[in-house]
């Protein structure tokens, strides 16, 4: 492991996973809770290395489930606690997921895509899009930063405790396996020293102040109108957050014909083929969604409202493309789907595609 | 007439910790979980930890007891009390915490949590109650249903050829947990011995020792159908034959080595 400290701006060149390890200490994190599954594996090994130096804790659970329902309990105790996994791991977590949701538990996951479903392949893909937005028996009250780059993976990681306890919804950061593994320079930095606030914890339960109120936190309720109550009360909470953290990136949208829709590292591959497009002329744009949820659904509609086709590129078999269908329904763009399940998508790829419209 | 004054009438015991609000509690007439709840509470009182618990409530008939103390609670999923309880010990090693569960909470679908809490000895106390069935969800089989009887999954009786024997959850912990363990069978049938379990489970760990681990033999009458006497008849001697009463367990046999 390379020999870096946390002591105001560091310039370093690392793999994605040991990025996420950085930026939890970042955020100053009290306790990771995790389980191996590839290609996360070497959050948990960088921060078993990291973690004993902070003072901070680490628990290898039994499975995913577990590591989701012991993150639970450390974040209810008010420490900052995290977990990360992939594909069937993801699919675990999931149930721990919808409990934060209900609850209001201010959880962070970190997803590192594999390719799915199921087993699958260890390497890469997007297929998890909609389950870690909506992967539940709720209505996914959650907040997801996809990352393109290794900077913003620090940088979102931890924004993600940040909005995690203001909004006390569960959070995933939501990368893949070129992310985790490959290696790209970025700064990493201490958060005071970059004007970056920790918002605080608090306990929620066992705290031990002489003549404290009691607590009793339930995620079951009696009948159907009780339930009803507290689903709309979080759905307003989620509607009058998400216009404060929904984020998005735009370039060359507003001229464009033909623009691009694209999450993730997909949305790399998709610069540079803006660049090459609009250097021959064409009138190109990207819209790339950094909060796939909540959607930037107006501001995608805004942002395609001229072009004539709407090309949306993912690594994965429409799930981003029913996403982008909801917020431009009724648009008179033509949406051209480009949906490779699996496997990466490269500038030449966008390039071919362009000049196929 | 002589006026009735309030330390003229005999007044229920009840523990201090209990929460007045919600009671009387919600479980059928009958039920054993308020008896091991009761347990649960006088120890909470004589060992004056009201205020260091964190009490975690399964789903199966246990979440009714959600609210059931004046103390820290959380209620979570099925079989995900053990977890949760485990990461706030993890996160905060101040806390008292218990996770108390029905037997298919333990022994069914969590009992990978059980198990694993068992093998690295988690500081925690487990408080299970065994009543032989599926209670919440209408008398399904139970990985602790006996040989031969009947529930509304095995109408003709629990064939062992097809289902296993039933599951001997103290002698697993006992057999798979480090140094340091407490692990206990109890039955609502002997309730100073069960309270006395439960509180030797919770000083051990306050001592900060090992896990502690409790089953509790409980009754069910209204899945079972049983009246007060086959209830008891039950409880006493179907179970307990089955099931051995008794410490497996001490923390004190590992230093008297
Ligand atoms: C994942 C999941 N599967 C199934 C259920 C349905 N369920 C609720 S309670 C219960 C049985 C509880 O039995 P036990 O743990 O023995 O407790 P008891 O009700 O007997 O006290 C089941 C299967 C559930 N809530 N969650
Ligand atoms: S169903 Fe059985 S276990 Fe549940 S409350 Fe009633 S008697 Fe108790």
């Amino acid at each position: 492991m390379a020999e870096v400290s946390l002591q105001g701006e560091q310039r370093v060149f690392m793999t994605g996973n040991e990025v996420v390890a950085w930026a939890a200490v970042a955020a100053k994190v009290d306790i990771m809770y995790g389980y191996p599954i590839t290609p996360q594996n070497e959050i948990m090994h960088y921060w078993t290395r990291l973690a004993p130096k902070y003072g901070k804790r680490f628990l290898q659970t039994e499975d995913e489930i577990s590591a989701g329902f012991t993150m639970l309990g450390g974040v209810m105790t008010g420490r900052k606690s995290f977990t990360a996994t992939a594909g069937p791991g993801n699919v675990l977590m999931q149930e721990s997921a919808v409990m934060a949701e209900m609850m209001r538990l201010p959880a962070v996951y970190v997803i590192q895509q594999r390719g799915g479903p199921s087993t699958a392949t260890v390497i890469y893909a997007q297929q998890e899009l909609t389950l870690t937005c909506f992967g539940g028996n709720g209505e996914g009250h959650r907040i997801v930063y996809s990352t393109a780059t290794h900077q913003e993976l620090f940088d979102y990681t931890l924004k993600a405790f940040n909005a995690a306890w203001t909004y006390r919804f569960p959070t995933f950061v939501l990368g893949d396996g070129y992310q985790a593994k490959m290696r790209e320079p970025l700064t990493i930095y201490d958060a005071e020293s970059k004007g970056v606030k920790l918002v605080p914890t608090e306990p929620m339960v066992g705290e031990f102040k002489p003549g404290k109120q009691f607590r009793h936190l339930r995620n079951t309720y009696n009948t159907e109108e009780e339930l009803y109550e507290v689903v709309m009360a979080n759905q307003r909470d989620w509607d009058a957050m998400a216009p404060k953290v929904v984020e998005w990136f735009e370039k060359d949208c507003q001229d464009a014909d033909v623009v691009f829709v694209c999450h993730g590292v997909v949305s790399r591959a998709a610069m540079g083929a803006i660049d090459e497009l609009r250097a021959q002329g064409k009138k190109v744009g990207l819209f790339r969604p950094i909060t796939v949820r909540p959607f930037p659904e107006k501001q995608l509609a805004d942002a395609v409202k001229n072009a004539k086709k709407v090309v949306v590129a993912e690594s994965a078999y429409g799930q981003l493309l029913k996403m982008v269908q909801v917020a431009v329904c009724g648009g008179k763009a033509e949406i051209v789907p480009m949906l490779r399940p699996g496997i990466g998508i490269t500038t030449e790829e966008l390039v071919e595609e362009y000049n196929k419209l | 007439m002589q006026e009735l004054k309030e330390n003229n009438v005999l007044q229920p015991a009840m523990p201090e910790c209990w929460n007045e609000e919600t009671k009387p509690h919600k479980f059928c007439p009958g039920c054993g979980h308020g008896i091991i709840l009761k347990a649960l509470g006088e120890v909470i009182d004589e060992l004056d930890i009201k205020d260091k618990i964190v009490f975690g409530c399964d789903i199966g008939c246990s979440l009714l007891s959600w609210d059931f103390f004046a103390c820290d609670s959380v209620q979570t999923h099925h079989g995900r009390t053990t977890p949760v309880i485990t990461g706030m010990k993890r996160a905060n090693t101040d806390i008292v915490g218990i996770a108390y569960m029905g037997d298919g909470g333990g022994y069914a679908i969590g009992s990978q949590h059980l198990f694993n809490a068992a093998v690295r000895g988690e500081k925690i106390t487990i408080i299970l109650c065994n009543n032989c069935n599926y209670g919440m969800t209408g008398g399904q089989m139970a990985p602790t249903t006996l040989p031969g009887m009947k529930t509304e999954t095995s109408p003709y009786g629990r064939d062992v050829e097809q289902t296993g024997y039933p599951t001997k959850g103290p002698e697993m912990v006992a057999a798979v947990a480090p140094e340091g363990a407490y692990v206990a069978r109890g039955t609502i049938a002997n309730v100073r011995q069960l309270k006395g379990f439960i509180k030797k489970a919770l000083e051990n760990q306050i001592a900060g020792n090992g896990i502690s681990f409790v089953e509790c033999l409980s009754s069910c009458p209204t899945n079972w159908r049983t009246n007060a006497k086959q209830t008891w008849e039950f409880v006493e001697k179907d179970m307990a034959q089955y099931f051995k009463v008794g410490e497996l367990r001490t923390p004190q046999a590992k230093e008297g080595k």
